[in-house]
């Protein structure tokens, strides 16, 4: 006979309140799990955004400018020679000594006009060049105030620090509380952020160049790599027999997943700028070699999607008369589309962050005009990153930040788009 | 059906991107590579010089100096670099591979100085330190302090260890990498003067060089010097979270951080702007960038790139390079550099 009930039970109820315990402790592990990587998120995007914030905000100075001709054109000819090459810088000196007429000497003047960016002057030239009218006329204008200012006024430079300590003199902390004090220092919202290319001061620095090189390059990376990469999932999941040679390509192609970005910027280097001569620098280059590097992230995720329909169908629309072409096309392939754009989504995801092989290619550079081709100099978004990361001036702190936080918006986006492309794909059995 | 134009059609732009054997012809913008010093003073002449409106922006990439060397002295033609950045002077190996490719004219610009320090947070007080300091400090093997005939792996855990006058803290320096070009310089201007000071091993420079080269120049492994990477902002931060640690990078970054770090003085004298130009202070090098000769006239600009450069209101001792951290060379040198590169 066997145990008694009482007996089994007994022994049961022992091991219970140990197997229910073992589960609660594991449920607490993963519990514990996502809420650390939840705090580590909350941290980095807290420390993000408190540091970048502030850089979407940018301080201004009103200035009445007054164009002499004695300055730019003294001897009133009036050519375009004569004023490309004329001093705008005394303009802008002149209108800020009007404020403060009792400036004297050579470095307190220089120290007075520093407060002001160095783009005033090119303002200037560039009304004058297009309106030749405005000469001998007074005109009241907003010009960037110097990135020292700027931080001052956003309380990132102490004004308790001893002089010597302290990138403004206590005569300029003077002169910017005065100009605050007659409300011409505005802090508005920083247009010049996202409508510039790079620049060394921080005041005229934006992301917009990085930007558009980013879409360019990403563009040619998703129109080479999807459609390579689809063709090979279902050539190789459809079509192909499974011989030696296919079994090779899926090792090679798996193998491919895993190697280092690095890599294949010295390929790139290596084969289409050494090789087939194509310019550096140049978004195309860097999307021929990103599509390189997240060809083998779509196929798996592609073959995997094709796998996952299930093979009913395939026999359904084969039986019904079908050709091999028309059951992938009609059939497998549509239901498999969902899949293989969320594969696509984490290879270009991956692709956007990357810059360890645009490096090699020459895409980390300085770049101030705004590229236009795909063969114009260009640079991508993370790369802003690390070049502002790396410069001495302490405004670009906040600039990094704020650029991270633009990276970080690029990206949702482009998530956020396949998803709603998934879901109109989406089709469930 | 979407699906299938979409797939189609970017089939077809890729094949024609892909399958465009893309010849490069013209380049209507200056193109340069090389140090990562250099680079903040040659972009500021850059974007200066591509506001001036006529030329287009010249394209500066930051390669580091031997990367940039060697992309130059690759060849003649528009896919090649015309202007290479150094943060040292050429080397006689580099004008050979750039003859051999062809490279033969080029023009040597000096820019002017960098001063390396070696400085710690305000929050502790100011090192006065040594060359010799910082070799015994640093170096992988010292000769034994009972007799220094003999070497021996580096035993110093603390500064007062190496000097009394120094505090009893925990060496800790945070430095370039060995690819850097500012640890080329640190490893000659500091460690191979401070391995001098002692006379059996400076000996060994005539003797036997490469011996010489490795007992001063490597430095040691147990974690009292951290390489800290290329990026000198990273230090500077990592300076202000340990007082105790000391951080090696160029003057550029003392000056734009000065409210937060010092400068060490070095055999007495301070890093300072002043110290630096005048060549009293012991740890500076010169700054410089070379030009394909072959390329002026063929690339749009290149000339007027070096007159604005060149210019009193950009290298001058009051220009705006002075202004991002270049200490520039001495009024005369600046009047006989303009007078070789540009004839006036």
């Amino acid at each position: 006979m066997s145990k008694s009930v009482a007996e089994t039970r007994a022994l049961v109820e022992k091991s219970l309140r140990r197997r229910q315990w073992a589960e609660r402790r594991f449920r607490a592990y993963g519990l514990g799990a996502v809420l650390l990587g939840l705090l580590f998120v909350v941290v980095l995007f807290t420390s993000v955004f408190s540091q970048g914030w502030s850089a979407f905000r940018q301080t201004n100075l009103t200035l009445e400018v007054f164009y002499d001709p004695a300055v730019i054109d003294p001897e009133g000819t009036a050519d375009a020679d004569t004023l490309a090459v004329a001093d705008y810088p005394a303009l802008v000196r002149a209108a800020l000594k009007q404020r403060f007429p009792d400036v004297e000497g050579r470095t307190a003047t220089r120290q007075l006009s520093d407060l002001v960016s160095s783009s005033a002057a090119n303002v200037l030239q560039a009304r004058l060049t297009a309106d030749h009218s405005l000469m001998g006329k007074h005109e009241t204008l907003r010009f960037l105030a110097d990135d020292k200012v700027d931080q001052l006024l956003k309380g990132r430079i102490s004004r308790d620090l001893d002089e010597a300590d302290r990138a403004l003199s206590d005569q300029q902390v003077q002169w910017i509380d005065a100009l605050k004090h007659d409300g011409v220092l505005s802090l508005d919202f920083n247009r010049g952020f996202f409508s510039n290319g790079d620049s060394r001061e921080p005041e005229q620095a934006g992301v917009w160049g990085a930007f558009v090189g980013s879409l360019y390059t990403l563009g040619v990376t998703l129109l080479l790599s999807f459609p390579i990469a689809v063709a090979t999932a279902i050539y190789l999941e459809e079509f192909a027999r499974r011989t030696r040679w296919t079994d090779l390509i899926e090792v090679n192609i798996n193998n491919l997943a895993a190697v280092p970005s690095i890599v294949f910027g010295l390929l790139g280097l290596a084969m289409f700028l050494n090789i087939f001569g194509m310019p550096r620098s140049a978004p195309l280059v860097g999307g021929l070699v990103l599509a390189l590097l997240t060809l083998p992230t779509i196929i798996i995720a592609s073959r995997a999607a094709i796998k996952a329909v299930p093979p009913s169908i395939r026999e359904a629309a084969l039986g019904m008369g079908a050709s091999k072409l028309q059951m992938v096309m009609h059939h497998v392939l549509p239901l498999a589309m969902p899949g293989m754009l969320t594969g696509t989504i984490i290879g270009m995801a991956r692709a956007l962050g990357e810059t360890a092989p645009l490096l090699m290619i020459g895409m980390v550079a300085f770049i101030v005009d705004v590229p236009h081709s795909l063969t114009a100099p260009a640079t991508v978004l993370p790369v802003q990153v690390f070049l502002w990361s790396d410069s001495p001036e302490r405004a670009f702190i906040e600039r990094t930040s704020a650029a991270i936080i633009v990276l970080l918006v690029f990206l949702v986006v482009m998530n956020a788009t396949a998803v709603v492309l998934r879901n109109r794909f989406e089709r469930r059995w | 059906m979407f699906i299938k134009r979409f797939l189609t059609s970017s089939l077809v732009v890729a094949a024609a991107v892909g399958s465009a054997a893309y010849a490069q012809a013209g380049r209507d913008y200056i193109s340069i590579v090389g140090s990562s010093t250099v680079y903040p003073f040659t972009t500021t002449v850059a974007e200066q010089f591509g506001k001036g409106g006529k030329f287009k922006t010249p394209k500066v990439e930051s390669s580091g100096t031997g990367g940039g060397i060697k992309l130059f002295c690759d060849g003649v033609g528009a896919q090649f670099p015309d202007i290479a950045n150094a943060s040292r002077a050429i080397k006689p190996s580099e004008v050979d591979a750039c003859t051999k490719a062809g490279v033969k004219d080029i023009i040597e610009v000096k820019i002017g100085f960098d001063g390396i320090t070696i400085a710690n947070s305000k929050k502790s007080p100011l090192f006065k330190l040594t060359r010799r300091d910082l070799y015994l400090a640093l170096a992988k093997t010292v000769p034994d302090p009972d007799n220094t005939q003999s070497l021996i792996a580096n035993p110093y855990k603390t500064w007062n260890q190496v000097n009394k006058s120094l505090p009893a803290d925990k060496i800790e320096v945070l430095g370039p990498p060995p690819t850097s070009g500012t640890r080329d310089a640190f490893a000659e201007l500091v460690m191979d003067a401070g391995c001098s000071t002692f006379a059996n091993i400076k000996a060994l420079k005539d003797t036997d060089e490469a011996r010489f080269k490795k007992v001063c120049q490597s430095v040691r492994e147990d974690g009292a010097y951290i390489e800290a990477g290329e990026n000198d902002n990273l230090i500077v931060q990592k300076l202000g979270a340990n007082p105790k640690a000391l951080g090696v990078f160029g003057y550029s970054f003392l000056d734009a951080n000065i409210s937060q770090i010092q400068g060490s003085v070095i055999d007495g004298v301070p890093p300072t702007f002043e110290n630096i130009a005048s060549g009293r202070y012991p740890v500076s090098r010169p700054l410089f960038f070379y030009v394909k000769k072959a390329h002026i006239g063929v690339i749009p600009g290149i000339n007027e790139f070096l007159a604005e450069y060149l210019s009193p209101r950009a290298m001058g001792a009051d220009g705006y390079l002075a202004g991002k951290g270049l200490v520039p060379l001495p009024a005369a040198e600046q009047v006989k550099v303009r007078k070789a590169v540009l004839g006036k």
